[in-house]
């Protein structure tokens, strides 16, 4: 059983904890798309229809036993709080929320773990899809394929003899799948070598893009990289040619971090302090400069010239950071200004918190937290 | 040449087809011609000097049952979606469009993928024949071989399971 209408508080998070590679690779995601038999994709379904398809998947989604226990939301009920921390937390697309006229009748199933779900009604009836954290692209498309197993079972899909599974995109069709990692790399930025590595990326059938998703801009030295076709190959392939090429990047990153320690240890030193000092002490911080800064740190946590903050908290940083997360946090909508106040006082905080654990010197050279560092009303 | 059907009279109508990828001569007299449904107006092969290619190419001129080659001109019968749509948004309205729209899509399919044809897991519906259901079983067998190598040996002894169940019902 599925249960509707719970509150969406912190699930979908479990992949901040990491796994392997986690100081590199963040996360890793699969997902294929599919599609019901005898009714129109979501983009040429009318209302009727789309709400038909819901009400199909939620009856599937409650008798499927990867998401037994697990949740459902229908987007169109949601808070408008609640949803964008979705789109935030990458459970469902921004497509997902594009105006239309009338409902959407989009909705999203959840696993009871939160390491699995269902969108339904995005560009495709499903997209099925799995969240891990570090380099976890096998366990990830296990989920997904035993999900597929259960959903395909229950509802009749889409498939073509031999265009494989049919989607809206013909970019998508054939095994559906898109298998991505995010994955860190100031390594290779700094040492100029990224533009090498990303054309070998597109050289060898793989695109990249960055932390948002399609067409969105590489901040914060994050890159999503992921397979670009979809057909002619088995998901498998798929998945360990992306792996090979990760691991292949993991090592080029390594070894750039490498010559920039023997190179320049005093300016990759400063770099990570500097960024850390900021992030510790700063009182208004937008998200991009947040996300950059976090960058330097990142890279001081994973050359241990940083005692702390844990890759966990930085992970949870780069979520909880976001417009919608401060805004839940605050209990109100913030404009700009107040946002860059809020993040600043909550990445303080988070910082703070870890370097007390950790028993490290604080950046700003006092001996704990300062009253300053408490966060003001709202925050 | 005696006709193929009744070995009695002059065989006058001369008919090549393909078949299976094999090309096959059939020689026919005017009225077992005429029993097949077929006219010696029609073929036009009065002389058994005429290369087969030529009646092949005649042959496909003639009328006869054969599967309908969707007019893709047309907009997609099920949901709608035209030619223009299509090249507009980069997207299908419905799974129909993919065999309104197949030869189209066959070489689009081909330019962005290097491939037309689908090598992952195949998808069985109710009325999928008995070819359908050993393509699967032999893209359950790779995917247990890989749950074994992995040591996901829960998803392999489910997988073995399944595979066992379709193996019986067959």
């Amino acid at each position: 059983m599925i249960q509707s209408g719970v509150a969406v508080a912190d699930r979908g998070l479990d992949w901040i904890r990491g796994g392997g590679e986690a100081e590199i690779v963040l996360s890793s995601r699969v997902r294929v798309a599919r599609n019901l038999q005898g009714f129109p994709f979501p983009g040429r379904a009318g209302a009727e229809e789309r709400a038909d398809v819901v009400e199909r998947i939620r009856a599937a989604a409650d008798r499927a036993k990867s998401l037994d226990g697990g949740y459902f939301w229908d987007v169109d009920s949601l808070d408008p709080v609640d949803r964008e921390i979705l789109v935030e937390r990458h459970l469902i697309s921004r497509d997902l929320l594009a105006d239309r006229m009338g409902p959407s009748s989009a909705a999203l199933a959840l696993a009871s773990d939160t390491s699995c779900g269902v969108m339904v009604n995005e560009e495709d009836h499903l997209r099925l899809q799995a969240l891990a954290g570090g380099l976890a692209l096998d366990s990830a498309w296990r989920q997904v394929d035993r999900l597929d197993e259960e959903i395909g079972a229950l509802l009749p899909l889409a498939f073509h003899h031999q265009f494989g599974f049919l989607t809206a995109c013909p970019t998508n069709v054939g095994t559906g799948l898109r298998a991505s990692v995010l994955i860190h790399l100031p390594g290779l930025v700094l040492t100029k070598e990224i533009s090498k590595v990303l054309e070998g990326i597109s050289q060898v059938g793989l695109t990249y893009r960055g932390l948002y998703g399609e067409g969105s801009e590489v901040v914060g030295n994050f890159f999503q990289v992921s397979n670009q076709t979809t057909l002619g190959k088995t998901e498998e392939d798929l998945i360990d040619h992306l792996e090979r090429v990760t691991c292949k990047v993991i090592e080029y990153e390594r070894g750039a971090r490498s010559v920039l320690l023997t190179e320049a240890p005093s300016v990759l030193e400063d770099k990570v302090w500097r960024a850390y000092g900021i992030l510790r002490t700063a009182r208004s911080l937008g998200l991009g400069e947040m996300m950059n800064l976090l960058s330097g740190v990142r890279l001081g946590v994973s050359l241990k010239l940083l005692k702390s903050p844990r890759v966990e908290t930085l992970n949870e940083v780069l979520v909880r950071g976001q417009l919608a997360h401060l805004e839940l946090a605050a209990g109100a909508s913030l404009g700009e200004q107040e946002a860059d106040l809020c993040r600043a006082t909550y990445v303080r905080d988070k910082l703070a918190t870890d370097e007390r654990d950790a028993g490290q010197a604080p950046a700003d050279g006092s001996s704990d937290t300062t009253a300053a560092d408490s966060p003001p009303s709202g925050g | 040449m005696l006709c193929d059907d009744c070995r009695d009279k002059e065989a006058e109508v001369h008919l090549t087809s393909i078949e299976a990828d094999e090309m096959r001569s059939l020689h026919l007299c005017v009225s077992c011609a005429a029993g097949r449904g077929i006219s010696a107006e029609d073929t036009k092969t009065d002389t058994e000097a005429t290369p087969p290619l030529v009646d092949f190419l005649a042959q496909l001129g003639a009328s006869g049952p054969r599967t309908p080659v969707p007019d893709s001109s047309e907009p997609c019968p099920f949901c709608g979606t035209s030619a223009t749509d299509f090249r507009k948004a980069g997207r299908v309205g419905c799974s129909q469009c993919y065999v309104h729209f197949e030869n189209q899509l066959r070489s689009l399919l081909r330019r962005i993928h290097g491939s037309s044809h689908h090598a992952g897991k195949l998808y069985l519906s109710q009325a999928s024949d008995i070819t359908d259901r050993l393509g699967q079983i032999s893209s359950m067998r790779r995917r247990m071989k890989r749950a074994i190598e992995t040591e996901d040996f829960e998803a392999a002894a489910e997988l073995r399971d399944r595979i066992h169940e379709m193996e019986v019902q067959e």
